[in-house]
This record gives C-alpha cells, structure tokens and sequence, in this order.
C-alpha cells in the first residue's frame, strides 16, 4: 500500500462513478454514481493525509466530504420524490421539461 | 500459539454467552406473554430440533442471494456485538471506538431486515421490510444521542473506559432517559416486543413470512441473539461493567446481562406491539428531545 | 495499533481495493435494483476499510454506517420510484453507453497516470498517537468554525428536504384551525 497505489484506486472508483452518473437515466442510480465519486475522493483524500501530511486538519477535510454527501443525498432525494410526484417521472430525460 | 489458543477460547466463551443470553431473552420473553415458564424454557430446544428437520418453502423468483445474506447475517452481527463488550480487562476485540462500532453493527440491521423482507418475493415480506425502516428511523436517531451520554461523561468512545469510569454511580442512575432510549433502540434492532411490527402477526409474519427451516431457524436465534447482545453491550455502557462485590470481573458482566435481558424481553413480551406511525412519533417526537435534554445534562455537568 | 506496512496490511488493502472497485463496478451491471444498492453499500464499505487501513479509525467506522444506513433508505425510494418486483429483471436504463464510457476511461487514464507520475512529496509530520482525539480538539478547537458552518447546513438540509418532499402540512393533519385530532393512520393527501 502506497500513496501511487491509493490514488489508483481512487481513480478507478471516481471513473466507475463518473460513468454511471453520466450513463444512467434514473434518478437515483444517477446518485450512485455520485456516490461513487465521492467515495473514491473520499479515499484519495485519506491516502493524502496519510502518506504526505497526517496531522488533524486533513481529517477535518475528510468530514466536511462526508457532509457535503449527505446533504447531496438528501437533496437529491427530495427533488426526486417531488419530480416523482409532480410528474410520475424518475427519469432525468424528463427532468429538463422542468423549465416548460 | 498459546495466544491464538487463547483467544479461539474466548470466542468460543462469548458465542456461547450470546445464545445463552438469546435463550434467557426467547423464554423470559415467552413468560412476559403469558407462557408457564416450565414450558417457557424448553421450548427453544424443541423449536430448534422442529426447525431443523423442516423443509425449505421456495417462493417464485425469490433473491435467494440477498434473502439468505439477509438472515444469516443477524447471527454474526449479534456475536460481533457480543465481542466488543468487555468482558474482564479487555474485550476479544479491544478498540478504542467500542461506541462507534456498536453504533456501525446495529445499523448493518438495517439493511439485514430489510433484505429478509424483499429477498422472499412476498408482498407480507416486503410490508415487513419497509415496515422496519420506518421503524429504524424512529429509533435510531434516539439510540444514537443515547450513546453520546456515556461516552461524553467517561470522555471516551472505549467501552472498557466507559466501564471504569463508572466508579460508585452507574451511568443508568443519572442517565435515565438515555438508558430508556438505548434498551428502546436495542428493542428495535432485535425487532421484539412493542417494535415488532416489521414481523407483525397482521402480516402473516413480515419479513418472517415465507422463511422456514434453518432460514427461520437462523433468524430467530439471530433477534433474540441481538437482544441479549444489545443488553450486554449496555453493560459497560450504563450499568458499571464488570464492577461489583466478591464475584471477579466477567462474572459480573455475565450476570448483569443475563439479568438486563431477562428483564427487557420480560417487559417486551408484556406490552402489546406498537403501529409504526404511533412509534415514529413516539421516537421523534418525546423520546429524542427528552435525550438531546439528557446530554446537554450531562454535557454541563461534565464540563461543570 | 496495527503497522501500516507489511505484507498483510498490504493484502487487506488489495482485498479492499478489489472489493470496493469490484462491487462499484456490479453497481451498474447487475439486474435488480437492490443487487446495485447493496453492491455500492459493499463498496463503501470497502472504501471504509481502506481508510481504516490508512489509520483513520474514526472515519472509516463512520463512513460504513452512514453507508450501510443510506443505502438501506436508498433502496426503498428505488422500490418507489421503479415499481420493480423482486425478481431480476433484466434491465438496461442508459443513455449515451459509449460517450459515458470514453469518459470514464479518459477520466481513469488522467488520474490515475498523474498518481503515478507526479513527483509525491516525502511525508512531513508523523501522526499523533491518538487519531481519532486529534480530529476531536481540531473540530472543537482550531476548526471550530468548520463545523460551526457545517451544523446550520446540514439543518438547512433536512428543512429542504422536508418542504421538498413532503406535500403534506400540519393543515393537513390537524385541520384548517389546527384544532382537529390527528388522523391515525395518517392520510395521504393527493
């Protein structure tokens, strides 16, 4: 385990991530996808602070990650169950008629 | 080598201590809704020898994979549990974030529930499923403040320090609220007594319904198994750990949590099973602000 | 605590590692619905293992229960939203497959030849002995105003979340005077 080998597979996470986000059309497996990514910063983030410079501040950074994935994950749940029940859609093709 | 023998032994010990505190839990619970307790204790033995001859019932395209992960899980979740108490000095699985990890186990029983009930292709499955979320959030969310009491007033997340640091009064004693809120919660991920909707008798059974056999077998002792678990856990967390007069350490813990969960599947099997809707706002509405009170409580007397 | 160097440190990362690209790789190959959601709830918890790996106890434990808990929550709005029964249906809901693909391994090809080649500074500082104390005093002494922000969004969230989501009111519930008993079991309003 190296710092090189870490952020390989953070990559890798965060290009999985990246696909799905682009590639699905529902909703929520959108948010996967999301998650994904988040996932593999949130892993390079600690191979960072491990391998170059452990002191707490960087731990703070990793929190303030996790934060800011729950509150994408609970927003994107509410705006999907109000498309869901303005339109009985969870597509995100149909979204963009939002605007109409 | 003497070392590793050592420890196969203690987790050996610990297995046995958890199904013997899910027997006290499954009979006490028997006696609380009203059977003989005579029959109430032999029972278990002639459940298991039952289930173990039956026949597996298949459902149409059930998810095999996720329906089995969902109820063989249980069991290791409540042994983990039981591993993280400390029994004497230490526990099997010494860490300093004893609190954190319970926390992790009984959220994992989140998604163990819920995969019984879908796994099974059963529209009483899936009620049970979905029934037992709703239920998580109202407890969890109480659980979760409740633990931050003990390890706030000990100033660690290290169960054997939590336990040490009770020297004279029992954190039950002046913790009361978020006593209640943890054996609550632990009531929740056992899914028994007045929680236990999600395998209410209204659903044919819930997340219960189309098991049979081992399956049934498994997650059964796995419930009552997360009840004593729960219980124990709450040994070093409120009621002192292994302190106590003339016994050694372990002893105490042991008879502590025999006793906890005695009394809390006796009480379970007493009241009557709770709607899902009346317990979320039970749990949101009176019993979390009452331990957000509690741990600003102890919050300000720790800090004095 | 545990070295972070030798052999078995290093294939428990690599078991780590596998898992947690594996599963997120599952996530948008398998049939079901709730094989994708419990496949990335594998993932995160491989990725908290990682972490825990690299020391960071706290939030590694963290980050598996949080995962496992939303994904749990995950899975019934995909039951909601999807309508699918248990059974593995077959199932292929993508659009533009190749351009998302090539970006991907564009994305991967970036990162992963800049981790590889960039010159990594030597390790500055050494870790205190306890980890999870020093995240504690940081968040509660230097970084306090961190998570002084962090707290008041995250309420803001659930406040958003809940007007968002919600279509009902407490006039629903309790009538236009707020004098009505609540109705048990609560009424969908439509």
């Amino acid at each position: 385990m190296t710092l090189e080998t870490v952020l390989l597979v953070a990559a890798a996470l965060v290009s999985v991530g990246l696909y799905g986000a682009l590639s699905q059309q529902v909703v929520v497996m959108v948010m996967m996808g999301l998650e994904l990514m988040i996932a593999g910063v949130l892993l390079a983030l600690g191979g960072f602070w491990w391998f170059l410079s452990p002191d707490p501040s960087g731990q703070v950074l990793l929190l303030v990650v996790l934060a800011a994935m729950t509150v994408e994950m609970a927003t994107g749940f509410a705006i999907a169950t109000l498309l869901h029940r303005r339109a009985g859609s969870d597509m995100t093709d149909m979204a963009t008629e939002l605007h109409e | 080598m003497t070392e590793l023998l050592q420890g196969v032994l203690v987790a050996a010990g610990i297995a046995t201590a958890v199904l013997a505190l899910a027997w006290a839990s499954s009979a006490a619970l028997a006696v609380g809704a009203g059977r003989p307790a005579a029959m109430a204790l032999g029972d278990p033995l002639l459940e298991v020898c039952r289930l173990l001859r039956q026949r597996r019932r298949t459902t149409v395209s059930a998810d095999v994979a996720l329906w089995r992960l969902g109820g063989w899980g249980l069991l290791p979740v409540a042994l983990l549990l039981g591993a993280l108490v400390p029994w004497g000095e230490e526990a099997l699985v010494p860490t300093s974030l004893g609190v954190v990890w319970a926390n992790t186990l009984d959220v994992l029983v989140w998604a163990l529930v819920w995969l019984l009930g879908w796994g099974a292709n059963s529209v009483a499955g899936l009620v049970g499923g979905y029934r037992f979320l709703a239920l998580a959030l109202g407890y969890e969310l109480p659980l979760m403040f409740a633990l931050v009491a003990p390890a706030m007033a000990a100033s660690s997340l290290d169960l054997a320090v939590i336990a040490g640091s009770q020297e004279g009064l029992w954190y039950a004693v002046w913790m009361p609220a978020a006593f209640a809120a943890y054996l609550l919660g632990v009531l929740g991920f056992a899914v028994q007594g007045p929680l236990s909707a999600p395998a209410g008798q209204e659903t044919s059974g819930g997340v219960l319904a189309e098991l049979s056999g081992p399956d049934l077998l498994v997650v059964r002792v796995g419930r009552h198994a997360l009840l004593g678990a729960g219980a124990a856990v709450a040994v070093p967390l409120f009621l002192g750990g292994g302190s106590g007069p003339w016994l050694p350490d372990p002893v105490w813990v042991v008879v502590k949590a025999l006793v906890l969960t005695a009394s809390l599947a006796y009480l379970a099997g007493r009241l009557p099973v709770l709607r899902v809707p009346r317990l979320l706002e039970i749990g949101w509405v009176v019993v979390l602000p009452l331990v957000v009170l509690q741990d600003l409580v102890v919050a300000v007397v720790v800090v004095r | 605590m545990v070295e972070t160097s030798g052999v078995l440190v290093d294939i428990a990362f690599w078991v780590c590692a596998a898992v947690a690209v594996g599963f997120g790789v599952l996530v948008f190959v398998v049939d079901s619905m709730a094989r994708a959601t419990y496949a990335l709830a594998l993932s995160f918890v491989a990725t908290g293992g990682a972490l825990l790996l690299m020391q960071q106890s706290y939030l590694g434990v963290i980050v598996v229960l949080m995962m496992v808990m939303e994904m749990a929550v995950m899975a019934v709005y995909m039951v909601m939203f999807m309508g699918m029964n248990p059974a593995l249906m077959p199932m292929s809901m993508v659009h533009s497959h190749r351009w998302a693909i090539g970006a991907a391994v564009t994305t991967f090809v970036v990162l992963g030849s800049g981790a590889v080649l960039v010159p990594w500074p030597t390790r500055r500082g050494a870790p205190s002995p306890d980890v999870t104390d020093a995240l504690g005093r940081a968040i509660m002494e230097s970084h306090m105003l961190v998570m002084m922000i962090v707290g008041p969004v995250m309420v803001a969230t659930i406040v958003v979340g809940v007007v968002l989501s919600s279509a009902r009111t407490r006039y629903d519930r309790f009538g236009d005077d707020l004098d009505q008993p609540a109705a048990d079991p609560p009424q969908e309003v439509r």
